[in-house]
């Protein structure tokens, strides 16, 4: 009797020890080393590296593609979401499967996509230079590559949410809501913490974005470089205490995003179980 | 008729949910909309309210026809099988939000709620959410919600499919007497024939898509139009190889029979006082207790009928030889039905119940 209670307890042990040593040395010790690095020459030259003028500027520009491919997803995510949930029509299945594509190809390729369409070589080079308007090394290239690679992530996690309550949002209908009333009122309130993971995971995503951006931005230095390409830069140039104190701000914001994905997916499932 | 359908037709895919429907309604009754489940009385529902559309036909209200207003100008209640409470509202706010859509002044709709959380007894709740509610109470607030903007047309949709049985008669009755003191023309869907025949002032019996019978519940039971209504009304038995019975021996020309356990009397072998001549042998098959009465299968010539039998009388044996006095039979030839006597026993003044 003793002796099964304490195999019983043995496993669990055992699975609790292998996932805290497999943690640590996947997880735990890279980030400890990115921040003893960075710390290494002294908090000065770490204050000095990330305060740098470059950093901050690439800093800025992660901020700007972050927030407005997270506004530009959320926009056309509920859009998409909407249709997808709501409506019964041809081409439903094919548009869910669209929405996908970013998950399944490349960043890389991605990248090239729109440096084929977009670039001196592109078709579409001629029309945007007559406009004075520049996609590939430049500012908007940056966001379009990030919009793309980060598309799927709150359409698919509001479209399960979503397709679950229909009676609600038609006895709002019946009693005379408009649209944007049942929207708001109806739908919103019900896929609040879906649309915030979301948004959530979209910012992770965007923020550490490498591949598609990398092949667009050209590397100009306070221009277009994100802070991922910066700390590759750096990197390259033999500059390892600075890379890896621009590397810290990512694992700031990280575990920052982490810790709010926590909350929010906390008070959701709180929510949900009422 | 306020309410009137001519001629509606409705297909989902290359299921036909309604074919040629056409029925009136006149105004403040209760209708009850009754058949088998898949039998389209939900579509009927649901195009009324303007959730679904028509393929062919029209729908009127009061004399206009309204296939093409939109199923938020219609005025009409709606109150759904599953409540569809808006869950992240209050009571209040449930019940408040047709109005507040309405834009009513923020006075009244206070005025308005109150008095209609108060008409269905549910005081004091308004600040609860439904997931604090049970079955009977969600029902109440749905109830309060679809009648609080003051619709002209109130529709329900199963309403009490979701509620447990004891709770179920007690909301039936009060949704009677709630929908007489109100006044409100309401048709209400089920395919509880015993729900149907007790609160509706009419039943529309529908089946396939179409209309079997229209009329008052006494009428429904008791002269039911067509083979299905009378199938599906009580707990019949069917006749399919012809009738073989003393006392019917005259009857031609049908297709089908069918036997109401009321129209049967079982009866201990040689305690049977009148009508000998009318009298059958039967030997019982099943014997199950009904609660308030016993429901006892036998058979007769080769073929099984139901008939009930009071707990008071004495108690009957599986397999036990008995005397079987059927009074009449509904006899159909072709969709049309007729009630024949036992002709041996027509000459009697001999009234059962």
């Amino acid at each position: 009797m003793k002796k099964t209670s304490q195999q019983g307890r043995l496993v669990p042990r055992l699975l609790v020890i292998v996932s805290i040593l497999f943690l640590i040395v996947m997880l735990v010790l890279p980030i400890v080393t990115v921040l003893v690095n960075a710390l290494k020459n002294g908090w000065n030259e770490y204050a000095a590296a990330v305060s740098d003028q470059y950093t901050i500027k690439a800093m800025q520009l992660t901020l700007v593609a972050t927030i407005t491919a997270v506004l530009i997803n959320t926009f056309f995510g509920l859009f998409a979401a909407w249709l997808i949930s709501k409506f019964k029509f041809r081409g439903r299945k094919m548009l869910t499967t669209f929405l996908d594509i970013p998950f399944a190809v490349s960043p890389v390729i991605a990248g090239l996509i729109f440096f084929l369409t977009f670039g001196r070589i592109g078709w579409a080079y001629d029309i945007l230079n007559k406009i004075n308007f520049q996609i590939v090394f430049a500012v908007p290239g940056i966001i379009l590559a990030t919009i793309f690679v980060t598309m799927p992530f709150i359409s698919r996690e509001i479209i399960p949410v979503m397709s679950l309550q229909s009676e609600e949002e038609e006895a709002a209908a019946l009693m005379g809501a408009k649209g944007f009333t049942i929207f708001r009122k109806v739908t919103l309130p019900h896929i609040k913490w879906a649309l915030l993971y979301g948004i959530i995971l979209c910012s992770a995503r965007a923020m550490g974005e490498f591949g598609a951006v990398s092949v667009l931005s050209g590397h100009l230095r306070g221009k277009t470089n994100t802070l991922p390409l910066h700390v590759e830069i750096l990197y390259n140039e033999y500059q390892y205490s600075q890379a890896f104190a621009v590397s810290s701000i990512l694992v700031i914001f990280a575990i920052v995003i982490l810790i709010v994905r926590n909350i929010v997916e906390y008070k959701g499932r709180k929510e949900s179980e009422q | 008729m306020y309410v009137e359908l001519k001629n509606v037709n409705k297909t989902f895919g290359d299921y036909q949910a309604s074919e040629q429907v056409s029925f009136g309604i006149p105004k403040g009754k209760l209708i009850g909309l009754l058949g088998p489940s898949g039998s389209g009385k939900t579509t009927i529902l649901r195009m009324i309210a303007g959730l679904e559309s028509p393929d062919s036909g029209d729908i009127l209200i009061d004399g206009n026809r309204i296939n093409h207003v939109a199923a938020s100008k219609r005025g009409i209640g709606f109150v759904f099988q599953s409540y569809a409470l808006f869950r992240y509202m209050t009571v209040y706010d449930n019940v408040a939000f047709g109005l507040k859509v309405k834009k009513v002044p923020k006075n009244e709709i206070e005025e308005r709620v109150f008095y209609m959380i108060r008409l269905v007894g549910l005081e004091g709740m308004e600040k609860r959410y439904p997931h604090q509610l049970s079955g009977g109470q969600k029902q109440r607030v749905a109830f309060a919600r679809a009648l609080a903007p003051n619709p002209h047309l109130l529709l329900l949709d199963e309403p009490f499919a979701a509620i447990d049985a004891k709770v179920r008669t007690e909301l039936r009755e009060w949704l009677k007497k709630m929908i007489n003191t109100l006044k409100i023309t309401s048709i209400f869907v089920t395919h509880d024939q015993d729900e149907a025949i007790e609160i509706a002032d009419q039943i529309i019996v529908t089946n396939k898509g179409r209309i079997e019978q229209i009329g008052i519940p006494a009428e429904i039971y008791k002269k039911p139009a067509t083979p299905f209504v009378a199938k599906f009304i009580g707990h019949s038995s069917l006749l399919d190889q012809g009738i073989r019975f003393r006392g019917f021996e005259a009857v031609e020309n049908l297709s089908q029979a069918v036997i109401r356990p009321e129209f049967v009397k079982v009866a201990r072998k040689g305690t049977l006082k009148e009508h000998m001549s009318a009298a059958e042998e039967g030997r019982i098959e099943e014997i199950s207790f009904r609660g308030d009465s016993y429901e006892i299968k036998v058979k007769v010539n080769e073929i099984v009928v139901t008939a009930n039998r009071s707990l008071e009388k004495e108690e009957l044996h599986l397999g036990e030889t008995v005397d079987v006095l059927i009074y009449r039979i509904y006899v159909f030839d072709g969709n049309v039905a007729r009630l024949v006597q036992n002709a041996n026993m027509v000459d009697s003044n001999f009234i059962f119940i």
